[in-house]
């Protein structure tokens, strides 16, 4: 303890409760020091009650508390009567536009009102203050240590931790399984991941009975060359039962017609398997819209550098290039859905993507041919 | 007047006898209602994100009535006319809903997620408070601990919380977790599989999220946060160092009436800025975005603030991934996010610990210390600021890189060199200024203030009055230790010079008695 507060409580002398001629205040005063608390100031605001100020300081904290009180009802009142219902769009004219404003402001200005008259209140009208509590920091008494010691130890030997070492060790033994037997129930959401990350929407064999699975808009129309003009671009789907939605979440894919120097350019670039397989149609080319980083649409497409940027983290990817990575985190080309064209006129797919599409997973095998240039 | 006031009184006598009858409160009602607090500014900013989680789990439970965490296949016909015939999920619809079709429910998503951004940024400066002055140390160590799992439970509270209405961009958001999942080594694809009922998106995901977003992490949180607040109370807040004031006291008000009437006028405060931001700025408007689908996304895609650091350390990395050729890979996302992750939260639950080891300090410390007493932490503490910030700023270059008219690979390449050499450079500097303001603390104890009056002594030398803050030796010396408590750099600090321009809306010209003369005193030169 400090000399301060020894000095301290030397000063204050316990008072006897009993005694008729005890003011409140010194009462109040031997519940202090019975907490080891020692005033140091204590005023009141205003010393002599009733002045000019302190009326004034009075009636602005009442006045801000009626206020609160004034624009909660206004809230309420807003909140039932004011126009409400959205009616299509609006201007501004229409009360309907101002329903949320005019909650937030009538609800925030009577909690801001309440609060503002609470802290006036607090800091204007209670009395100026500063006390010294002592902090008593650092551990039980020594007295208190050792008899909560010997009751642990009391503890301990009633049960005979120390004299059956054997129960001991049989209950750490069972307690293992215990709390794998309570975790185990989480295990219900364990699901084999399977081939989830390699077979797309675009696997004739699963999802079309082996026909070759044509390309579809968003719409389901399907797709022909004559629907895309050179330098332009449309996502494509499997023309399969819900090919376009969610439920085939790496089917989606870029359908590009190039220009003519362009797909020179691809067909000088492209990787050996993709030529194995005669990838392109004429020049329209297809490339997977998941960006190989962390799955975002890589739907960007600038026309001028030929280059296909995914608005995540800004990974590009080189149209003429067999959509390898030049820019950003993406380490991996977009996988090109290898397409021709069927006796009907309509894109087809002739086969799933070659690598497996979307962002890189911990067991993805990692195939040569796909850093072969 | 009178006489009613007396048997209130007497009532409250009564009342106090009856409950203490039956709960023997009288003495331990005594010790908390004396209970001393220490007073400073900065002792506040915990309280405002316990003020804002409060809003949040009764905002939440207004919104909890009315959506429906539901994944089934929908064609909206709301009130919204641009997505009406569209194809969505019931949450998604469910939240449109909310927006338009029931009374106050766009006021109260607004405001919940207000109050969200409101408790994250406070828990922010919060523990960078608690950092600097070195409020973390023993015995409080538990407490910062704490502290820093309540940061990340709140982390991933929120991210959660957008990711419910299964919008464009909360899907997005859960596009990039599944690929940061996937990315860890073993149990990536598993792990996937299993948060996602399989392929994502799946139909199971936002079913999980909305059972932990509104009861587990809640529950969680509030069991932290009563244990994190009882420490405070149990082990007695820190104070500044400054007269009177020792290890061994507290110096402030008493709970009662003092701290608590302005711990609930700042509680209302707080509330009433959210209820104000709820209704007068927009946030997340979800019907502008879309049912997600995972062809679809739009530049400027960004994550809320707490997460975009996250979000710039994966742009910001370079495209390195591992290959084990021909089984296993080590996406580059796996480095920033998983293990930028991971770092990010052991090294601040390791930091009191790893102090301790280094400094060998293993007293017990309620005195705080000024950041500049501690340059080494301080200048740690604003080398992560730094890094931090870079991160954030990163996580929204697009944005940057658009409305500057700046190449965004610039930008990116910007972040890459800056992240690492910035905060190199925050901490030189930060370690500089830190010295500088002690040598200059030191300075002021030595010769005392400036007083900006100039002088000329008969040889014709000028010099400054400087006004000493002890009687000086006879070369205008004074001997004052410097004990960590602030030292005064200007004349008005010690109670000479005040402004002579006081009040807020006019002027009260009131020139100070002591002040007149203390300037009259240093004017007539016979202190120097």
């Amino acid at each position: 303890m400090s000399a301060h507060n020894d000095s301290a409580r030397d000063e204050v002398e316990p008072v006897d409760l009993d005694d008729p001629k005890l003011t409140r205040f010194e009462v109040y005063k031997e519940g202090l020091r019975r907490d080891d608390i020692e005033i140091i100031h204590y005023e009141p605001r205003f010393p002599k009650p009733g002045t000019k100020a302190e009326k004034r300081m009075e009636r602005i904290v009442g006045g801000l508390f009626l206020l609160a009180g004034l624009f909660a009802t206004l809230f309420v009142a807003a909140f039932i009567w004011w126009p409400w219902e959205y009616e299509g769009a609006a201007t501004w004219r229409d009360p309907q536009t101002w329903y949320t404003p005019v909650l937030g402001f009538f609800l925030g200005f009577a909690l801001l009102f309440f609060a503002v008259g609470v802290l006036t209140w607090a800091k204007k009208l209670l009395p100026v203050e500063e006390l010294v509590q002592d902090r008593h920091d650092g551990g039980s008494s020594k007295d208190d240590r050792r008899i909560a010691e010997s009751t642990v130890d009391t503890m301990v030997d009633d049960m005979g931790l120390r004299r059956r070492p054997f129960l001991v060790k049989s209950a750490l033994l069972a307690a293992a399984p215990l709390g794998l037997a309570a975790i185990a129930p989480l295990g219900a959401l364990i699901k084999d991941p399977g081939d989830m990350y390699t077979v797309t929407g675009w696997n004739a064999e699963r999802y079309n009975d082996g026909e070759p699975i044509r390309l579809m808009m968003k719409d389901g129309a399907l797709v022909r060359p004559d629907m895309v003009s050179a330098g332009g671009q449309i996502t494509v789907y499997p023309a399969i039962d819900h090919g376009a939605t969610n439920q085939f979440p790496t089917a989606p894919t870029l359908l590009i017609h190039l220009r003519e120097t362009d797909a020179a350019t691809l067909r000088g670039n492209l990787y050996p398997m993709y030529q194995d397989v005669d990838a392109l149609w004429g020049n329209f080319v297809a490339y997977s819209k998941i960006c190989t980083h962390v799955g975002c649409p890589a739907s960007l497409y600038e026309q001028q550098s030929q280059r296909l940027l995914c608005p995540c983290h800004q990974s590009q990817f080189n149209v003429v290039d067999n959509a390898a990575p030049v820019f950003g985190p993406a380490t991996r080309h977009l996988p090109m859905l290898p397409i021709t064209v069927d006796d009907e006129g309509y894109f087809t797919a002739t086969s799933d993507f070659l690598v497996p599409p979307g962002p890189a997973f911990w067991n993805r095998p990692s195939l040569p041919e796909e850093d072969e240039k | 007047m009178k006489r009613r006031n007396g048997s209130s009184d007497s009532l409250l006598t009564k009342a106090g006898g009856e409950l203490d009858d039956r709960f023997k409160l009288a003495g331990p009602a005594r010790v908390l209602f004396n209970k001393v607090f220490p007073d400073h500014w900065s002792f506040l900013l915990g309280e405002i994100a316990l003020f804002s989680f409060i809003l949040l789990l009764l905002s939440g439970t207004f919104l909890a009535l009315f959506f429906d965490p539901s994944m089934t296949e929908v064609t909206y016909d709301g009130a919204y006319v641009p997505l009406q015939g569209i194809e969505m999920s019931r949450a998604y619809e469910s939240t449109l809903h909310l927006s338009f079709e029931v009374r106050g429910g766009l006021f109260m998503r607004q405001m919940h997620h207000w109050s969200c951004l409101l408790f994250m940024a406070s828990i922010l400066v919060h523990m960078l408070r608690i950092f600097f002055t070195g409020a973390f140390r023993a015995p409080r160590e538990t407490n910062w601990m704490i502290g820093i799992v309540l940061f990340w439970l709140g982390f991933f509270e929120g991210f959660f919380g957008y990711s419910l209405p299964d919008d464009g961009l909360s899907g997005t958001g859960l596009r990039i977790m599944e690929g940061m999942t996937a990315s860890v080594p073993f149990i990536g694809p598993w792990a996937s599989a299993a948060l996602f009922g399989g392929q994502f998106p799946g139909t199971t995901v936002i079913p999980m999220l909305y059972i932990i977003h509104v009861f587990i992490f809640p529950l969680l949180m509030l069991g932290l946060i009563v244990v994190h607040v009882a420490l405070v109370f149990i082990q007695k807040h820190t104070q500044w160092p400054g007269p009177g004031r020792t290890e061994h006291n507290v110096v402030g008000y008493r709970m009662f009436p003092n701290y608590v009437m302005k711990q609930v006028g700042f509680m209302l405060f707080i509330w009433g800025v959210l209820a104000a931001m709820g209704g007068l700025f927009q946030i997340n408007p979800i019907w502008l975005f879309g049912p997600y689908e995972v062809s679809v996304v739009s530049s400027a895609s960004q994550p809320d603030f707490y997460v975009m650091y996250l979000d710039g350390l994966i742009r910001l990395f370079p495209a390195w991934e591992f290959r084990v050729p021909p089984y296993f890979t080590l996406p580059a996302v796996f480095w920033p996010a998983i293990a930028g992750m991971g770092l990010s939260v052991l090294l601040p639950l390791l930091y009191p610990a790893l102090e301790r080891r280094f400094t060998k300090d293993r007293g017990h410390h309620n005195l705080l210390q000024r950041p500049r007493d501690n340059p080494g932490r301080t200048s740690l503490g604003v080398m992560v600021v730094v890094f931090w910030t870079i991160g954030a700023v990163s996580g929204g270059n697009d944005v940057f890189a658009e409305k500057f008219d700046i190449s965004l690979n610039a930008m990116t390449w910007a972040g890459r060199i800056g992240i690492v050499v910035l905060p190199i450079i925050a901490y030189y500097l930060t370690y500089r200024i830190a010295l500088g303001l002690q040598q200059h603390d030191r300075e002021v104890l030595a010769h005392g203030l400036e007083t900006g009056i100039l002088m000329r002594d008969p040889n014709g030398r000028f010099y400054e009055v400087h006004q000493p803050l002890a009687e000086p030796d006879e070369h205008g010396h004074t001997e004052l230790e410097y004990n960590g408590w602030v030292v005064p750099k200007k004349m008005n600090r010690v109670g000479a010079l005040p402004p002579t321009d006081k009040g807020f809306f006019k002027s009260i010209e009131e020139p100070s008695e002591n002040g007149s003369a203390a300037r009259d005193e240093i004017e007539s030169g016979s202190k120097h």
